[in-house]
């Protein structure tokens, strides 16, 4: 495309038109991968083809504006080469502002970090333009701070708004920060209450990024928010995303001083560290020359018993329970604490006869002293004692769910002793020297905190995989030694007792109000339940109340528990034998089946969206087994 | 092939308390009894016959309180006990009198043991903890007139004074005072300039317990980890760490040197006595008796080397006497 200069009006609002017909119908790709590195090199210096690049956009016709500038934003490599494209184009055409400071940033949410980068640095290039970005800030900050987008929109468009608020903090300017610092404090405080409430990690990790990298802003000299919590590529990418290279911004400098600080203390330690060291080694060479040792006429005694002290842990059950309750003595309490699971493991009968009152104290236990591991010690002891005595224990243990004067940790606490133990319970021992070689079951890698979501997903997958494949391959050749499954006897007593009261609310517990967080662990712990019961005669029975349950459930706002509804399906239908699924629960397995359908379509979480669909996978593989299965 | 370490050569039983505190009183000029004081828990000062094993006498002059330090001034008949009812009693005990003479009221509530040296005379100088956070009083005894108080410069935060000695080269030099600090530093204070000479931090925990041996500029530190820690002075008066020597169990209650300079016993709160040698601090015995933690050691002033005794207060009310390594 060449034009004559020298004075001549060219009149290029044809070409605009054309631009934007062909933008509009999907072929910005084409037109703009010639057009745009053509227009970077001519606005390079020249002012007027800069001029002219402006006029062109300008009279693009507005109900082609988008779909122009859109393509124009993703094609150019820069901020600063888009600043020289479009000019002025936000300020001067609506339909333009609204594109770039609504619906990119808001309603989409499908584009590239660099894309953000490009666009906001854009509005943050030239005087006209800033107050845009402050306004997009603003409006970034309202979605971000609102509860109801916290619980709704989707974890990509999270990330998405929480990026584009990390750059366009990074574009601020000190003035700037000053005129909005209150404005910010009080969204940063709504978003982030909002974000820690959430059930997923993902998002109370977003927030709290923000929060943090928002009051490291506003308040340089005073403390700032330090939140803990686990660093990967996301979180370094977010952090990343603060520290901007051009330099009028304030953060980098707010760094140096930082490491100034840190380098300028750290060599007056190294510093005395030395000078004392040097000192000392100086010392012994002068004395040892001097040694007419008369100290070795002192022969020294045998001293082959002085060892480390330490304290005996007692040897009888009755014993421990005697010194978890009242003891003074804390060298013993931690001593007992240490030896406690082995001893009911070693001891079974002894510990059947003392199971609940065990039981009792290890769920009111408390850290007196300083032990490294302490929740793991009280978790291990508490399944040791479950399955031993499976039937009283569990009793107990479901019973106190649901009672009063819990902290939630507590609730949450029997929840995964009760999965831990019924893994232990179903796991095939093996007797005798026999090497089990692979297990016809994947193990269940149990972690007690809410990722058993993400590994549930991994399960499904193989499970899925194994069953599709499994009328191929023969038996393996090694028959494995195998002994009864101890948890059919007792699954029972673990699950139904968990179902019966979730809809009555106490006073400090309501399951289906505020505490939905324990009700999202419940229902994963009941999808573990089911799915290791798996083959237990009591199953059926199991899956029929389990599917009530997650009937009634069905549309909780919670994207937590909805997950793990559709874990409680996967693992229904991987355990219930496909005959009684078909023969007992033929309606309401229909029903769930046009429910799944809903949810892969309309369910904004991804994760919802995936369970579902391999629900319904599972289900046609089912369908398909009995049809090939000859009757 | 090493013998078992020995036993004690008698223990004495009967003062129904823990033991905090022990001092000897047998080289006196007038021929008589050689004694031990011991100080208890329930605030009775105990006269131990040695020659009997039995109690003398009983003194009660704290209301209770547990006394947690027992000095002699020149010979059995003045004693200088110090408890937790805030005070230091000086006792006159000739005769078969048991009054108490003199008394200083510390305001202390601390367990810092104090220190005695004599500079004349019928002169003493008297290291105390004082009533303000991390100062020490120093007090001439008898006329209780107060020479220096120490205080730390601001900022230092050392923590409360630990254990005090007070030491001097020879009769009739300057005297210095070691003071141990609860954040594990031991300073040296000139008494007349009053201030501190050098600073050392051998510990990371507060120093439970010090002693030093004037002749060879040497002292040692122990507190409530597992490092003893030796030290040394230089010309320049500068405080140096020497060595440090890890202990099985942490925990140590009491240091004392004996007069000789030929060995050591530290008081262990793993209810164990240790003796070293305190040239290069060789492990020489673990004297295992006590079932509670040992509150202190104590050696005996005997003129006759041969006579010489060791004691140790615990927990469990009773005082261990050892004989070892009387032959060099």
């Amino acid at each position: 495309v060449c034009f004559i200069l020298g004075g001549l009006d060219c009149s290029i609002s044809f070409v605009s038109h054309v631009l934007g017909k062909v933008c509009v119908h999907g072929r910005h790709k084409e037109i703009l991968s010639v057009l745009v590195p053509l227009l970077m090199d001519l606005t390079k210096s020249d002012c007027i083809w800069q001029r002219i690049c402006w006029r062109l956009i300008e009279c693009v016709p507005d109900r082609w504006m988008e779909a122009v500038v859109l393509g124009f934003v993703q094609r150019t490599p820069g901020a600063d080469v888009l600043s020289r494209l479009l000019g002025n184009l936000v300020v001067k055409n609506k339909k333009a502002q609204f594109v770039v400071t609504q619906k990119l940033l808001l309603l989409q949410y499908c584009h590239t970090t660099a894309v953000l980068q490009s666009l906001l640095g854009y509005l943050s290039l030239d005087s006209l333009r800033r107050p845009l970005l402050l306004k997009a800030l603003q409006e970034l900050m309202d979605t971000w701070g609102s509860s109801s987008a916290a619980k709704h929109s989707p974890p990509e468009q999270q990330l998405y708004i929480s990026k584009a608020i990390l750059i366009c903090l990074s574009h601020l300017k000190e003035p700037e920060v000053e005129s909005c610092r209150q404005e910010l404090l009080t969204s940063m405080m709504e978003g982030m209450k909002c974000h820690l409430d959430s059930s997923l990690p993902q998002i109370r990790r977003l927030g709290m990024i923000v929060a943090e990298s928002i009051s490291s802003k506003i308040n340089i000299d005073g403390p700032v928010l330090k939140f803990q919590y686990e660093e990967d590529d996301e979180s370094r990418e977010l952090k990343s995303l603060l520290v901007q290279t051009p330099p009028f911004t304030v953060v980098p400098s707010l760094l140096d001083n930082e490491n100034k600080k840190a380098n300028a203390t750290l060599p007056l330690v190294l510093e005395s560290n030395k000078s004392s060291r040097t000192a000392a080694s100086v010392m012994p060479v002068e004395e040892s020359d001097a040694e007419l040792d008369s100290d070795d006429d002192l022969i020294p005694y045998d001293m082959s018993g002085d060892k480390e002290l330490k304290t005996k842990a007692p040897v009888y059950i009755r014993d421990c329970i005697e010194v978890l309750t009242g003891s003074e003595n804390v060298d013993k309490w931690e001593a007992t604490v240490k030896a406690l699971e082995s001893l009911v493991r070693k001891n079974p009968a002894a510990a059947r006869e003392v199971s609940v009152e065990l039981a009792k104290i290890l769920l009111h236990l408390e850290e007196k002293t300083c032990i490294e591991g302490f929740v793991e010690l009280r978790q291990r002891a508490q399944v040791a004692v479950l399955t031993t005595d499976p039937i009283p224990v569990a009793k107990y243990l479901t019973s106190q769910f649901y009672s009063l004067n819990y902290s939630l940790r507590q609730r949450m606490d029997i929840l995964d002793v009760l999965v831990l133990a019924a893994q232990e319970l179903s796991y095939p021992k093996f007797h005798g020297k026999t090497k089990h070689s692979g297990a016809p079951k994947p193990c269940i890698q149990l972690l007690p905190g809410s990722d058993s979501s993400k590994d549930w997903r991994r399960v499904v997958d193989e499970r899925i995989k194994s069953k599709t494949r499994r009328f191929a391959t023969g038996q393996p050749q090694v028959e494995l030694a195998s002994s009864p499954n101890e948890f059919s006897s007792v699954a029972g007593h673990f699950f139904f007792p968990l179902i019966q009261h979730f809809d009555r609310p106490l006073a400090t517990f309501d399951l289906l109000g505020e505490d939905h967080f324990v009700l999202g662990r419940l229902v994963h712990t009941l999808a573990i339940l089911m799915y290791l019961a798996v083959n237990t005669v009591v199953v059926p029975a199991m899956g029929k109340a389990l599917l009530e349950f997650v009937w009634v459930l069905r549309f909780h706002t919670d994207s937590f528990v909805r997950q793990g509804l559709l874990s409680c399906i996967s693992s229904m239908l991987l355990s219930v034998p496909t005959e009684r699924l078909l023969e007992d629960m033929t309606e309401e397995l229909l029903e769930t089946q046009s429910w799944l359908g809903d949810v892969v379509e309309k369910d904004p979480d991804g994760d919802c969206r995936r369970l579902a669909l391999q629900n319904l996978l599972l289900m046609e593989n089912l369908k398909n087994k009995l049809k090939t299965v000859p009757s | 092939m090493a013998l078992p370490p020995p036993d004690p050569q008698f223990v004495l039983r009967g003062t129904s308390a823990a033991v905090h505190a022990l001092h000897f009183s047998c080289g006196g000029q007038e021929p008589g009894v050689p004694v031990l004081f011991s100080g208890s828990e329930n605030g009775f000062i105990h006269v131990w016959n040695l020659k009997t094993h039995r109690v003398d006498t009983a003194l009660d002059g704290h209301g209770r309180k547990s006394v947690y330090c027992l000095e002699t001034m020149g010979g059995k008949n003045r004693l200088l006990s110090q408890g937790r009812d805030q005070r230091i009693c000086l006792w006159d005990l000739a005769e078969g009198r048991t009054s108490v003479t003199d008394s200083v009221f510390t305001e202390n509530v601390g367990f810092c043991r104090c220190s005695l040296l004599k500079v004349a005379q019928g002169r003493w100088l008297m290291a105390m903890a004082a009533k303000a956070p991390e100062e020490v009083q120093v007090l001439e005894l008898p006329s209780k007139t107060s020479v220096c108080t120490l205080k730390p410069e601001l900022g230092a935060k050392l923590g409360m004074p630990m254990c005090l000695k007070l030491w001097q080269l020879s009769c009739g030099s300057q005297p210095s005072l070691l003071a141990g600090y609860e954040d594990g530093s031991v300073v040296l204070w000139n008494l007349s300039m009053k201030k501190a000479l050098s600073q050392l931090a051998c510990h990371q925990e507060p120093v439970m317990s010090l002693d030093f041996d004037s002749e060879k500029a040497k002292g040692i530190s122990g507190s409530s980890e597992k490092v003893l820690s030796i030290w040394s002075l230089n010309e320049q008066q500068n405080l140096q760490v020497y060595k440090t020597h890890e202990l099985v169990n942490a925990g140590i209650s009491d240091i004392a040197i004996r007069p000789d300079k030929k060995i050591l016993a530290t008081a262990g709160w793993d209810h164990r006595i240790r003796i070293f040698g305190w040239k290069k601090l060789k492990p020489l015995a673990v004297l295992d008796y006590h079932t509670a933690t040992v509150h202190c050691v104590s050696f005996s002033d005997h003129k006759n080397p041969s006579e010489r005794l060791l004691a140790a207060g615990s927990r469990d009310h009773r005082i261990s006497i050892w004989s070892i390594y009387t032959q060099t």
